[in-house]
Order: C-alpha cells, then sequence, then structure tokens
C-alpha cells in the first residue's frame, strides 16, 4: 500500500542545512497498523509528512497504492498531535469540514459522521462546541474527522501525547477497536512503548540525526490487545524491552547495555 | 441538595450583579458625588450645574435636544456603516496576497497617523455645509481601526489550522471562508468597537467646526448665549449614545460568537 524508496529529505535553514532524514526505505502492507518510536527531533513528523504529501523528498520516492505521491490525496488523512478544531463549528460540523472542503455533498455523510461520533461515544456531544468539550474529547472529535473520508491511509502524528495517561489508555484501545473495524492502512507516531506495543503490527524504530531507519520489530500478539490483562504477558514485555533498550541505546555504549542482558528496563508496565 | 441549589442560585445572583449591578452602581454613586459636590460647595449651575439643572434644561426643549441628537446619531451610523464595510473590504483585498499587504500597509499606517480632527475644517471648504462633511469625517475616523483589526485578524489563522487546511488540499477560497474568515471575526469586533467610539467623537468634532445641526452645534450655540446646562446636556446625550451603540455592538458580538469569548479566557 505504501512504498517509501530511499527517502531523504534535509531542510534549507538560515543556519545551514539539516539532514532530517537520510535514505529511509520501508514497506507498509494494505492495512497494516505501523507504529513509529524514536527520539525527539528524529524525523517522525517529516516522514510523516512526506507520506502526506505536505512536503516533497530531496532523494527518493514515496508511492501510495502504485502512484508516486506529489501533493495531499484525499484518500489519506492525516491527525495531528493538536486536535486543531475550528472553535466555531459544532462538534458535528468540524468532522464534516473534510467533506465541505473536498466539495462533496454534506448531506449524503451526515450519517457517517453520527455514525462515527457513535462510536467514540460523542452522540450526545455532537452539537457542542469545541471548547465546551475535555482534551480527550476533542482528540475523539479530531480521529472521526480524519476518518470521515474513509481513507485508505491513516497517517497520525502523536496524536494522544498531549492527553493524560488514563486518557490515553482509552483512546489507544478505541483505535484499536476501529482499526479492526475498518482497515485503514496506518501509521501511528508515538513516543510511547506502551502504546506502539498495543497497537501495532510492526514498530519502526528511528535513530536520531539524521534519521534512518534502526530496527522493525514485529509484534506478533493476536488482538484484541489490552494494557492491563495480557495474555502474552512474555512476549509483551520482552518486545517492551527491546524497545527500550533500542530507544535508550546510544550508538557507542551498545556493549555497555549487551554486557548486561538481565536488565529490566525502567517504567516496565505489564 | 437544598444547600447546593442555594449557592447556584447566590452565585446567578453575584454573575448578574457584576453585570449589570456593578456599573450601575457606579454610575449612581459617580451622579451622587457630583449631585453633593455642586450642593454641597454651592456651585453656581453657570460654572458647573448639578444633575437636576441638567434634567431641568432637558424638560425646558426635550423635542429640540432629540431632534438634534438624532442628527448626529445618523452622522455618526451612516459614517460608521460605511467605514465597516468598507474596511473590511480593503483589509480583505489587501490581506489575499502578501505582496499587495507589504506594498500598502506602511502607506495606511502613515495614512492612519493624520490627525483626522485637523480635516475637519477642510472638509468644510470642500463639502461645504450639512451632513456631508460630517458623514466624511466619520468615516475617514472610523475607516483605520477597521482596516487594521480586520488584516491582523485575518493574517493571523493558527499553524494548526493551515497545516489541516493543507492536508485536505483545500482550494483557496474555501480556507479563506470556512477557516480563515470566521477566525478573524472577533478582531474585527475589536475594530469595530474602536470604531463605534471614534464615530461619536468624529461626528461632534465635525458639527463644531461647521455648526449647523446636531449635538455638537448645541454645545457651540449654547457656550455662546452662556447656557452652561444646556451643554451639559448635550454633553450627557452624547455619552449616553455612545455608550448605547458600544454595548449594541458588544451584544451583536456575543450573539454571533459565543465560542470567541471562550477561546480568548
Ligand atoms: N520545516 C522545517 N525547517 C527546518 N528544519 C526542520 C523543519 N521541519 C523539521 N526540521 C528539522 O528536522 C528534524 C526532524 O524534525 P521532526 O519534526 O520530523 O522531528 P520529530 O521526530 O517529529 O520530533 P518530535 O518527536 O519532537 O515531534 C529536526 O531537527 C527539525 O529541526
Ligand atoms: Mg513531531
Amino acid at each position: 500500500m505504501i512504498k517509501i524508496v530511499g527517502v531523504s529529505r534535509t531542510f534549507q535553514t538560515r543556519k545551514g542545512s539539516v539532514e532530517a532524514l537520510r535514505n529511509v526505505d520501508l514497506d507498509i502492507g494494505d492495512g497494516e497498523f505501523v507504529a513509529v518510536i524514536g527520539r525527539s527531533g528524529c524525523g517522525k513528523s517529516t516522514l510523516l509528512r512526506l507520506v502526506a504529501g505536505l512536503i516533497s523528498p530531496t532523494a527518493g520516492e514515496v508511492l501510495i497504492g502504485g502512484t508516486p505521491v506529489g501533493k495531499p490525496r484525499r484518500d489519506v488523512s492525516m491527525m495531528f498531535q493538536q486536535p486543531a478544531l475550528l472553535p466555531w463549528r459544532s462538534v458535528l460540523d468540524n468532522v464534516l469540514l473534510p467533506i465541505e472542503m473536498f466539495g462533496w455533498r454534506r448531506s449524503r455523510h451526515a450519517e457517517r459522521a453520527r455514525h462515527l461520533l457513535d462510536m467514540v461515544g460523542l452522540t450526545d456531544f455532537q452539537s457542542r462546541l469545541p471548547h465546551e468539550l475535555s482534551g480527550g474529547m476533542q482528540q475523539r472529535v479530531a480521529l472521526c474527522r480524519a476518518l470521515i473520508q474513509q481513507p485508505r491511509v491513516l497517517l497520525m502524528d502523536e496524536p494522544f501525547s498531549a492527553l493524560d495517561a488514563l486518557t490515553r489508555e482509552e483512546l489507544a484501545g478505541e483505535l484499536q477497536r476501529i482499526h479492526t473495524d475498518l482497515k485503514a492502512t496506518t501509521i501511528f507516531v508515538t513516543h510511547s512503548i506502551q502504546e506502539a506495543v498495543l497497537l501495532a503490527d510492526r514498530v519502526v524504530v528511528l535513530s536520531a540525526r539524521p534519521g534512518r531507519i534502526r530496527k522493525i520489530i514485529d509484534v506478533a500478539i493476536p488482538r484484541p490487545r489490552s494494557f492491563s490483562r495480557s495474555t502474552h504477558l512474555a512476549e509483551v514485555s520482552s518486545i517492551v524491552a527491546d524497545l527500550h533498550e533500542l530507544l535508550l541505546d546510544i550508538e557507542d555504549n551498545r556493549d555497555a547495555l549487551a554486557a548486561a542482558p538481565g536488565r529490566a528496563p525502567a517504567g516496565l508496565r505489564s | 441538595m437544598s444547600v447546593s441549589s442555594d449557592t447556584r442560585s447566590i452565585s446567578v445572583i453575584r454573575a448578574r450583579f457584576s453585570a449589570a449591578g456593578l456599573p450601575t452602581l457606579g454610575a449612581a454613586s459617580a451622579l451622587l458625588a457630583w449631585w453633593t459636590a455642586t450642593t454641597v460647595f454651592n456651585v453656581s449651575s453657570f460654572f458647573l450645574p448639578s444633575p437636576a439643572d441638567i434634567m431641568t434644561a432637558f424638560r425646558k426643549q426635550p423635542e429640540y435636544l432629540l431632534r438634534e441628537s438624532w442628527v448626529t446619531m445618523t452622522e455618526t451610523l451612516i459614517g460608521f456603516g460605511i467605514a465597516a464595510a468598507s474596511g473590511l473590504l480593503i483589509a480583505m483585498v489587501l490581506t489575499a496576497s502578501s505582496v499587495i499587504q507589504r506594498a500598502t500597509l506602511p502607506l495606511l499606517v502613515a495614512l492612519n497617523s493624520i490627525p483626522k480632527v485637523a480635516i475637519a475644517p477642510l472638509l468644510v471648504v470642500w463639502m461645504g455645509f450639512g451632513q456631508g462633511p460630517k458623514i466624511t469625517l466619520v468615516l475617514l475616523i472610523c475607516f483605520f481601526p477597521v482596516v487594521v483589526s480586520t488584516m491582523s485578524g485575518l493574517t493571523s489563522t493558527p499553524a494548526d489550522f493551515g497545516e489541516l487546511a493543507r492536508s485536505l488540499s483545500a482550494s483557496w477560497w474555501r480556507v479563506y471562508f470556512k477557516v480563515r474568515l470566521p477566525w478573524a471575526l472577533p478582531q474585527i469586533f475589536v475594530g469595530l468597537k474602536v470604531a463605534i467610539s471614534l464615530a461619536v467623537i468624529g461626528a461632534v468634532v465635525a458639527e463644531i467646526s461647521n455648526p449647523d445641526r446636531g449635538l455638537g452645534s448645541v454645545i457651540v450655540l449654547s457656550g455662546q448665549s452662556f447656557d452652561t446646562p444646556l451643554a451639559f446636556t448635550a454633553l450627557v446625550l452624547l455619552a449616553l449614545m455612545s455608550v448605547m451603540l458600544f454595548y449594541v455592538i458588544c451584544a451583536v458580538e456575543r450573539l454571533l460568537l459565543p465560542w470567541a469569548r471562550a477561546i480568548s479566557a
């Protein structure tokens, strides 16, 4: 579905050039859920914006469904860290914004908008204004807005990172359910190992500056998965430990980490 | 239960009081202080008339005063209306492209720094008597605040919305009318509120420099006949008019933009 072939991206700034991504290759299958994880500034957002067609690569190519991405496409939708809801539009109207922007008929999609709001438990809030909603509810509305156009590809840039821990878990659970239902090919950028392991089929670990693919880890745990009671405790904790090591690992102290294999990663919850 | 509903009704009463009660209380105590000062120190009404003197002056010729108020009011409203419409339109044209904006903004700022009040006598030379020059002065005074605030509203669309619109590959005009313009509305209202306060001043200044009709000319004429209470009556009517027009705009804003206060707080 998504093919990223030898993609590099360098930004020109006043203080010289910044190499954000170098030679990234990635193949994502139809309906697959890929999490991208990496340190701050390693080029995760850049990768997502390249796939969205918001910026173009300095080298290489991104293909979606076989065609090169030049500009934003209607079958690709994006969700950001901030909900970015228009404050003067009701919840329902916000969800229908892409429809209006495309010049499609509102009436033909209103039913679907209500259905999506229903899926995230916001049926009773559809005529409210965004400021009357909590942060978690606003991000749910943004999710519905990203889904209204029935995208084949869903790009999510740390969508839950501005929320509190409990709300994050709740939303991650909902996203898992929605992905099982709708099967959109998803790239999900996150800082949270937990989220990545809960949601993804594969986790792509990027190394810092310039961003390169460090490792791709398969998460072969059957769905539905859950944060709290996992029947696959051993797998979960081994993947979490792997990811933790990869992320903490600064290139040269690899050996130091390898010398202490029994060390349990800090902050592990399983 | 009853305790919580009690505290709720108390807080509602408190909110109502601070919305309407406090301003009334403030005005009433100022009035009382004024009245006490004029009676206690026995100030002559020629020097500073008391509130009672002003009521008397108004009762003597209410029709005349209201008619002149209406003249000033129509000049204010027509000038303000034209300024608001043309200011909005011009700001929209200027912000359509950053090239036009950069080319014209310094000129606008320069024009705005001309003290418009100084143009009033010139307007008489150019346009003669009647309401024409007065409306023109109101227009000139109101125009810039509307243009400047509309421009700043139209150019302050949050980056989040820009990115969202681009990811939807929305056409320029759809983004303009569905995102940029609605976002600018609270700013536009800031401009309108400044403009309406200036509009009344503009009308009066124009009337004073060319006194034929309106409350400005009432002030000039009463000054010439040493009728201080009448001059004060005209001032009070002007103040009432200003306050009323200002609050009408505030009310329209609240009605149209219930979200604006919530996100700015
Ligand atoms: N438009 C731009 N102009 C110049 N440099 C940029 C631009 N966008 C990103 N960069 C640079 O590219 C690098 C990667 O940025 P990016 O936003 O992709 O990181 P990220 O992994 O998303 O970080 P975070 O986790 O903090 O969101 C950074 O060094 C950043 O400074
Ligand atoms: Mg980022």
